[in-house]
């Protein structure tokens, strides 16, 4: 009872900083608007049917499900910074178990993923993206998988990092590439073979296409866009899930105190 | 109540024992002061005493409990202030204290103040009671001024009623009132509730009230004991006199078998018990008089600007 209460308001705790901090909401919003917006629209203009599907609808399912898991990945990495800096000291000198603390950090940056999730649907309908009832009622479980998802991606790559320093620079070798190889702007379905084998450990690449999964469906355009089914795409995500969970809350609980 | 044999923190990388073979004592109630120059190994002991930091060999334990196998127990007796604000700047006061009650499992987890158990709203009225603020506590904690802070944070470490409390340089970047105001405090609820209180820092006179004192530099404990013990230890104890007429005065002082140095104004080693006496006995007439009661931070600076100390890892 005491570890659920701690895990309810470390997340209550990520919520609220997140309401208060309008810079960030605002800086958060930023890039899928450029992304979608501009990207989205231009790619749209340019080569706009040439592959059998619309580019702006690609891009924005793309960027909808890259920003819920990014968006939660990146927070809890932040629980490094944390740690750093002022709060987390109080977390962890406290008599919660560590896993709690991931828990908690988890659910927490999920929370905060979606109402970037909102906001990116207000500004796909603003942009004439058709969005049907049945695709919106059914992302709200898959928005929530694809955040405790990229939680746990977060929390893999928080066990490897020493400083906030190290994850700064790290980043753009973790995230970026993973655009482009998850297919976020671009269809991945003819890589060449060596990107295709890297492509496949990407673990956003399970997150976009479960998304696209649901968001084609039945359409015709969902053979050259969605990749696999969404049981296997929801395979892949509980089997990677575990293993970072697995691995990375154990690394994290021995590194931390064993400097 | 804490206990520490032998303790040794070398970290990764490191060429050299961060903390090297420490040992000592602090019982219940005591007010236990740990000094030493930067980079000393303070720091490391206070991580490894609060469970943060796993140390490389040695034994330690706080009310029985051992720091490594029974981590979880231990937290749960000891409070913390850090030598860096722990505060979450973005929530109000209240939502500080609120998680810190959920997270030593003192209060169950709700989504709003209005929805918490009334024993914990009852408490929070207490506590701004106690810092002399009112609504101020719904304020965020980025509207505090530095003593405030510091207040809270301490408030907020004691509310799960630690056996032992850790203070950190707690009071470095307040002002003088503010410090001495916190430490009426701390004194204060040391009497009331018998807490153990573990003190780092670089205000030396913090730590003449203390009961045991230990000195360590560059990780080992290089002196230990009361205040006054150390004093008398390492620091001399003299009276300097002179007279106008310094050569009678200098010959009376070589037939009383004083030891005396200078050629006037004279050094006289003495202890506090034999002044009296001594100066009862000189004729000839004074001058000067001054005895020379070592403080604390003498005792320090005598330890820390041996020639023979450490250089180098400034």
């Amino acid at each position: 009872m005491h570890e659920l209460s701690a895990v309810l308001a470390i997340a209550h705790r990520d919520f609220v900083k997140l309401i208060r901090d309008r810079p960030r909401i605002i800086a958060d919003l930023a890039f899928p608007l450029i992304f979608i917006a501009i990207l989205g629209t231009s790619l749209q203009a340019g080569f706009g049917g040439s592959g059998g599907f619309n580019l702006l609808t690609f891009v924005f399912t793309g960027v909808l499900a890259q920003t819920i898991w990014q968006s939660s990945a990146l927070g809890v990495i932040s629980l490094i910074a944390d740690r750093e800096q002022d709060y987390s000291q109080e977390m962890f000198v406290s008599p919660v178990s560590r896993y709690s603390i991931i828990a908690g950090k988890i659910l927490g940056e999920s929370l905060v993923a979606l109402p970037q999730a909102i906001a990116i649907i207000v500004l796909g309908l603003a942009l004439g993206v058709p969005l049907s009832l049945p695709f919106l009622l059914s992302l709200i479980p898959v928005a929530f998988v694809i955040a405790i998802f990229g939680g746990a991606f977060g929390v893999i790559v928080l066990s490897n990092l020493r400083s906030q320093q190290a994850a700064n620079q790290i980043f753009p070798f973790v995230m970026l590439p993973q655009f482009f190889l998850a297919g976020v702007f671009n269809p991945i379905g003819n890589l060449p073979w060596y990107l295709d084998i890297v492509s496949h450990i990407s673990p956003m690449r399970y997150a976009i296409d479960l998304l696209r999964d649901v968001y084609y469906g039945a359409l015709p355009e969902a053979v050259p866009v969605a990749l696999y089914s969404a049981p296997v795409n929801l395979a892949v995500i509980g089997a990677m899930f575990v293993l970072f969970m697995g691995v990375g809350t154990t690394l994290f609980v021995r590194s931390e105190r064993n400097r | 109540m804490i206990q520490v044999v032998d303790l040794v923190k070398r970290y990764r990388k490191a060429s050299r024992n961060a903390v090297d073979g420490i040992s000592f004592e602090a019982g219940p109630g005591e007010f236990f002061a740990l000094l030493g120059p930067n980079g000393a190994g303070k720091t490391t002991t206070i991580s490894i005493l609060t469970t943060t930091l796993l140390p490389s060999s040695g034994k330690a334990t706080i009310a029985g409990y051992d720091l490594v196998s029974q981590a979880s127990a231990v937290r749960r007796l000891v409070g913390i202030i850090f030598q860096r604000p722990s505060l979450d700047q973005n929530l109000t006061g209240e939502e500080n204290v609120r998680l810190h009650a959920i997270l030593y499992g003192i209060n169950r987890y709700a989504p709003s103040f209005r929805l918490m158990e009334p024993a914990y709203r009852r408490r929070v009225e207490e506590l701004a009671e106690l810092l002399g603020i009112g609504k101020e506590v719904f304020d965020p904690v980025r509207t505090y001024s530095g003593g405030m802070r510091r207040k809270l944070e301490i408030v907020r470490s004691l509310m799960h009623e630690p056996k032992v409390l850790f203070l950190d340089e707690p009071t470095a970047g307040l002002d003088p009132p503010s410090r001495r105001t916190l430490w009426s405090y701390l004194d204060d609820v040391r009497r009331r509730q018998s807490t153990t209180i573990f003190l780092t820092t670089h205000y030396i006179e913090e730590a003449e009230q203390a009961d045991k004192v230990c000195f360590i530099d560059g990780g080992k404990v290089v002196a230990s004991g009361t205040p006054a013990e150390l004093k008398a230890a390492l620091v001399d104890e003299y009276i300097v006199v002179d007279a106008d007429n310094r050569a009678a005065l200098e010959a009376e002082l070589t037939r009383l078998g004083l030891n005396h140095t200078g050629g006037g104004p004279f050094k006289v080693p003495l202890d506090a018990s034999r002044t009296h006496q001594a100066l009862r006995s000189i004729e000839t007439p004074l001058t000067v008089v001054r005895t020379h009661a070592p403080t604390l931070e003498d005792a320090y600076l005598e330890i820390v600007e041996k020639p023979d100390a450490e250089l180098g890892d400034a």
